[in-house]
């Protein structure tokens, strides 16, 4: 095909200088988008910057445990008992089903939004790195995990201490409950994130990261009552290794040996010091081990 | 029923890599009621608790809940269900034909499993097996119509079918008594009873009030999404 004969006049136009210049302020550079990532996840999570209906259920979240935790403060205090009825590192793993609402409901926001969209490409062609994106995500969703878990502990705190009990006691387990506040955090998130990571469907996400979790603990208990169940006192029992099963079994056990607690309810708890040690290393392997994936993940991205 | 609707709702559901994840719900429930077998402990309690608390309690919804929004949502999510829409179709048909695959595919995910979970579990004893498999049939294709109906509604219907099945069905009902009375599972827990051997399970609602409500309950939120879809406008995401 031929073209068309080139019939137009030769152009007269001229460029205009319409005076660009070149950025000549100061750069922030890397570390300052990381942490502008992190922020911005940090609010996300709680829906904050966004519409009024996507701040209803985090909230609700972070609402309702602090109101439990504000119940439980009234009741000592008003039977002027001694000790709270529920010990701190009890705490997150009493309210365990919401903590993990949350994370199936904002881990999604966090990752599949930003996949759905194809605005991954978009944070790369700034200075951050592929590793700076899933580290300031991970340490968003664990902050946000954090204000979640440590929220309620520290109003049982400040309540122990209204109501005048004992400073030591008080002070030493509420240290141990954000450890293990710490600990649910970090395994949550990670593997809420991987999973978030792996799917650019936000109900998808949530409903697999409720699945894993919720599914996983019904199965820990059902093989840990096929095996022997309950038992009470410091004695370790085969049945306890159901708990590798299910994340939250796996942090509440392994803190209750660590730190020997719950020994007359007969909760579960890391079988002996070689428990302890295996259960410490499947939490390692499954917070690194998710991380790894996820920063593999966005490697091809 | 559209034939051509059916087809691609299914391979919006099962294409791809989807199919295989959806599988892991009956491979779990298998390989725990093969554990299960082979345990000393009394195979009466464990045939209800894995049946009812892990099957008609957690995966049935869970399932459920996965399907039911997602011959919906994920269309409307990414703003395909225009071109469905643009169709000279009734919106009605739309709906039933899109119910119709999100039963058929959790009976298959999680009613079929439960009857050979059952039968691998207790064998046919009590119909047990029978009893629970039904209970799951009618909860399945109860929960697909009453979570396609958040699915229309709602961006959030997965939190919000989450927040149903497990903090009021599973939490509330718990501690609360009322709150079973309007609980699908507790509804077909109530069939499960009235076709399993007398005293072998467990209901708290009577089958006269579960069967009409379950009926309502579908037959309504079936409905209500027809409707809801026939005046639907496109919102953007927060």
């Amino acid at each position: 095909m031929s073209l068309p004969p080139e019939s137009r006049t030769p152009d007269t136009g001229v460029i205009h200088n319409i005076g660009y210049r070149a950025y000549a302020g100061p750069r922030l550079g890397r570390s300052y988008a990381t942490r502008s990532l992190f922020v911005q996840s940090l609010r996300a999570a709680y829906g904050l910057g966004r519409s009024g209906k996507s701040k209803v259920l985090p909230m609700l979240m972070l609402a309702l445990p602090v109101l439990v935790a504000v119940i439980v403060v009234v009741v000592a205090i008003m039977r002027k008992s001694d000790q709270l009825s529920t010990d701190y590192p009890q705490f997150p793993s009493i309210l365990a089903l919401l903590v993990e609402i949350f994370l199936a409901a904002q881990a999604p926001v966090l990752l599949s939004r930003d996949l759905r969209n194809n605005t991954v490409p978009l944070y790369f062609s700034r200075p951050i790195t592929r590793g700076d994106y899933v580290r300031a995500k991970f340490a968003a969703m664990v902050s946000a995990m954090m204000i979640v878990m440590g929220a309620p502990l520290v109003v049982l705190y400040l309540g122990s201490m209204l109501a005048g009990q004992n400073l030591g006691h008080n002070t030493g387990h509420f240290l141990i409950g954000l450890v293990t506040a710490l600990l649910y955090a970090l395994v949550y998130s990670s593997i809420g994130l991987l999973i978030a990571a792996s799917t650019p469907r936000r109900g998808f996400g949530v409903a697999s990261i409720m699945g894993v979790l919720v599914v996983s603990n019904i199965i820990a208990g059902i093989v840990y009552a096929l095996s022997g169940g309950p038992h009470g006192g410091d004695i370790t029992q085969s049945s306890d290794w159901a708990a590798v099963i299910s994340p939250s079994m796996l942090v509440e056990s392994f803190v209750n040996q660590v730190f020997t607690l719950a020994t007359d309810t007969g909760a579960v708890r890391a079988p002996g010091a070689f428990g302890a040690v295996v259960f410490a290393v499947e939490i390692a392997v499954i917070i690194a081990g998710s991380y790894w994936l996820v920063d593999r993940r966005y490697r091809k991205i | 029923m559209n034939v051509t609707v059916a087809r691609l709702t299914v391979r919006g559901l099962l294409g791809r890599r989807r199919g295989i994840l959806l599988l892991v719900v009956p491979a779990v429930l298998l390989a725990i009621s093969v554990f299960a077998r082979n345990s000393s402990a009394d195979k009466h309690d464990l045939a209800v608790n894995i049946l009812g608390t892990l099957s008609l309690g957690t995966l049935v919804p869970i399932l459920g809940l996965v399907v039911g929004t997602g011959v919906i949502s994920t269309e409307i999510d990414d703003g395909s269900i225009v071109y469905l829409l643009a169709k000279p179709l009734p919106r009605w048909k739309i709906i039933t034909t899109k119910l119709a695959v999100a039963v058929v595919t959790t009976w298959l995910f999680a009613a079929v499993p439960t009857l050979l979970a059952g039968l691998i579990i207790y064998g046919t004893q009590d119909t047990l097996a029978i009893a629970f498999t039904l209970a799951a049939l009618v909860a399945g294709t109860a929960y697909s119509a009453v979570f396609l109906l958040l699915g229309v509604v709602t961006r959030h219907a997965v939190v919000a079918g989450l927040a149903y099945a497990l903090v009021w069905e599973s939490l509330v009902g718990n501690f609360v008594k009322g709150a079973k009375t309007l609980s699908i599972q507790q509804w077909g827990l109530s069939l499960a009873k009235s076709v399993a051997a007398h005293g072998t399970i467990d209901a708290t609602v009577a089958v006269g009030v579960a069967v009409p409500l379950l009926i309502a309950v579908t037959v309504a939120a079936t409905v209500f999404a027809s409707v809801k879809l026939a005046g639907f406008t496109m919102t953007a995401e927060d």
